[in-house]
């Protein structure tokens, strides 16, 4: 070091080099973390899939991982998290395009100066609050559905209103903003001479949005989507206090585990084969995220290629 | 370039300075430490010797005791840092095996010694008691159940309280995640391992107790000690859950937890005396309370 001092000129140059192998580095640690993770997802949930067998954990039913003879199905909690994130979306979507299309098109500028500020704090709350919420507001609610409709049933294990309904719809509020947010930017980002066409050929506004504007917001609809897939199928804090945490087939009003809540709740003490078994969980879960994320990259390069 | 060398200067004394700051804490806190062990036993002459001591404590056995010995150790080697102590959780019975084969200095096990554990020359020293209470929502009207109704409530064959003498309400059976602790004491008490039908597993004792306070007709189990009156505890066979009852043997979700020894303590070498005086100590019963254990007697 102290001999680059002298050097007049030279200083800055080493200044540059390092400013570049400083970024390089950043750079670096990113890529190695992804690379580490997934290495280690293979390296710790592989001999899980060995030891178990394929078949018997991916499909089976029964989880009693600490039984004299233990059992380590976690097909009704893959199933769980697909169908939580499924109906999320179901409900969320329609919701938040509807709200886009609000906020974008149809809404006063004033009216807009209200609703985008709250869109964007409810994407602001973290997530152990929509939990809490859930289960002081919610759950309670639904308890009281659910005696109203098995009301007599013999065969139907009250769950005191902590079911996958009141996941769904924790999960939806949640994936709101990002399915807001998005589409708007989408659909601001629709040339204006379009509108100005189909209004100029006769079509009502109504028409316009559903015949112009939003198609040609396609692809960064979806794109706002698969965000809101990834963000519902990552989430684990605001479930777990909501949906009852048992594994069971996922029914609306059943007590279901997630594969994030699985993580979440059992890694604490597990271990041996039990602990395995969780990282194989954490690598099924990880494998979704990627195809959502796969399938995300891909939408953002069609979009790319319709808007040039 | 200066600017540079300062912040790394900055950097390295900054990372020596938190270095030292650690040190220096660690020190203090073992100093007190020893302190407030030579507090607690007789003479000082007797704990200056005792410190010196160097050497390892083996344990062996139950798997519930796992956090207890864990936090135990962890404490009594800031007391004595010459001291190792190494335990491995294999159950009790495998302790217990251990232990009169020689092969351990403690044998660990969440459960009475069986008469021929004691013939073989183990001797029960029971350091913590484990006790279980099943808590109900407020509004519950039964405030008695025997062992048996507990038994059918958690296996799925009552489902009503109406069958158990309360209103007609359907049973939420609540109860923690596999693995835990609690869990394993509950079902292995009243023998339901792994036939338990749970409506909700919940990850912590917290959560158990603010679900069973905000569902009506739910049901669950958490640690005697966090029981407070936003729930209802009830009593089992009639005797209810408190620690008098607890340390009297009459309440039956409880269990004792015992660090066995060949021949009496006073029998073992100074590094395993060190290990139970550090337990009988101030020190070691506040880990013991910081379990949610009772202490016997």
């Amino acid at each position: 070091m102290k001999k680059t001092k002298g050097i007049p000129g030279h200083g800055a140059f080493t200044a540059e080099r390092l400013a570049r192998a400083l970024l390089l580095i950043c750079a670096v640690v990113a890529i190695f973390a992804v690379c580490a993770i997934t290495f280690y997802l293979f390296a710790k949930g592989l001999p899980a899939l060995h030891r178990v067998g394929v078949g018997e954990l991916l499909f089976g039913t029964i989880w009693k991982p600490t039984a004299a003879e233990p059992r380590f199905g976690i097909a009704y909690i893959i199933l769980s998290s697909i169908a939580g994130t499924a109906l999320s979306v179901l409900v969320g979507v329609p919701v938040g395009l509807l709200t886009a299309v609000f906020l974008t098109e149809v809404s006063s500028k004033r009216l807009s100066a209200i609703v985008q500020p709250a869109v964007e704090l409810l994407a602001a709350i973290p997530s152990v609050i929509y939990g809490l919420l859930g289960m002081m507001l919610l759950n309670p609610v639904l308890y009281k559905l659910e005696k109203i409709i098995f009301a007599g049933s013999t065969t139907h294990q009250y769950t005191g209103g902590a079911d996958l309904l009141a996941a769904v719809i924790v999960l939806a509020i949640m994936i709101l903003p990002t399915v807001i947010s998005v589409s708007a930017s989408a659909i601001r980002a629709v040339p204006g001479q379009l509108r100005a066409a189909s209004l100029a050929l006769g079509a009502s506004k109504m028409q316009t949005i559903w015949g112009v504007t939003v198609p040609a917001a396609k692809s960064g609809i979806l794109t706002g989507v698969v965000l809101g897939i990834g963000r519902a199928l990552g989430e684990a804090m605001a479930i777990n206090m909501v949906a009852g945490g048992s594994v069971n087939l996922p029914l609306p009003f059943n007590s279901v585990r997630f594969l994030t809540t699985q993580l979440v709740s059992e890694m604490g003490y597990a271990e041996g084969i039990h602990r395995q078994v969780l990282f194989t969980v954490g690598l099924v879960l990880y494998l979704f995220i990627m195809i959502v994320n796969l399938v995300l990259q891909r939408l953002r390069r069609e979009g790319g290629k319709d808007d040039g | 370039m200066k600017k540079l060398i300062a912040i790394a200067l900055a950097g390295v004394l900054t990372l020596a300075m938190t270095a030292c700051g650690a040190q220096n804490s660690a020190a203090d806190t073992t100093a007190a430490t020893t302190a407030a062990a030579t507090a607690a036993t007789e003479t000082t002459a007797e704990t200056t010797e005792a410190a010196k001591l160097s050497g390892t404590v083996t344990l062996a056995g139950s798997t519930s005791m796992q956090k207890l010995c864990e936090a135990m150790i962890e404490s009594f080697e800031e007391a004595y840092p010459d001291i190792t102590v190494t335990a491995e959780y294999t159950g009790s019975g495998a302790g217990l095996e251990a232990l009169a084969g020689g092969k351990t200095d403690i044998g660990n096990a969440s459960r009475s010694l069986k008469d021929g554990e004691k013939q073989s020359g183990a001797v029960e020293n029971i350091v913590a008691i484990d006790g279980i209470a099943v808590i109900t929502h407020k509004d519950s009207v039964v405030s008695d159940l025997t062992a048996q109704q507990l038994t059918d409530i958690y296996t799925g064959k009552i489902t009503n309280w109406k069958d158990l003498g309360g209103a007609d309400e359907a049973i939420v059976v609540l109860g923690r995640e596999a693995g835990s602790g609690t869990r394993g004491a509950f079902e292995e008490l009243l023998k339901i391992e792994d036939q338990c039908a749970y409506a909700q597993e919940l990850d912590s004792t917290g959560g158990v107790l603010a679900k069973v306070a905000a569902t009506p007709g739910s049901i669950g189990y958490v640690s005697l000690d966090v029981v407070d009156d936003t729930v209802k505890a009830l009593s089992l066979d009639g005797v209810a859950p408190t620690e008098e009852n607890i340390v009297a043997g009459s309440y039956k979700l409880s269990r004792p937890f015992v660090m066995a020894t060949l021949g009496t303590i006073e029998e073992q070498n100074d590094l395993v005396k060190t290990w139970f005086n550090y337990v009988q100590s101030d020190e070691g019963q506040a880990v013991i309370k910081a379990m949610g254990l009772i202490l016997p007697q």
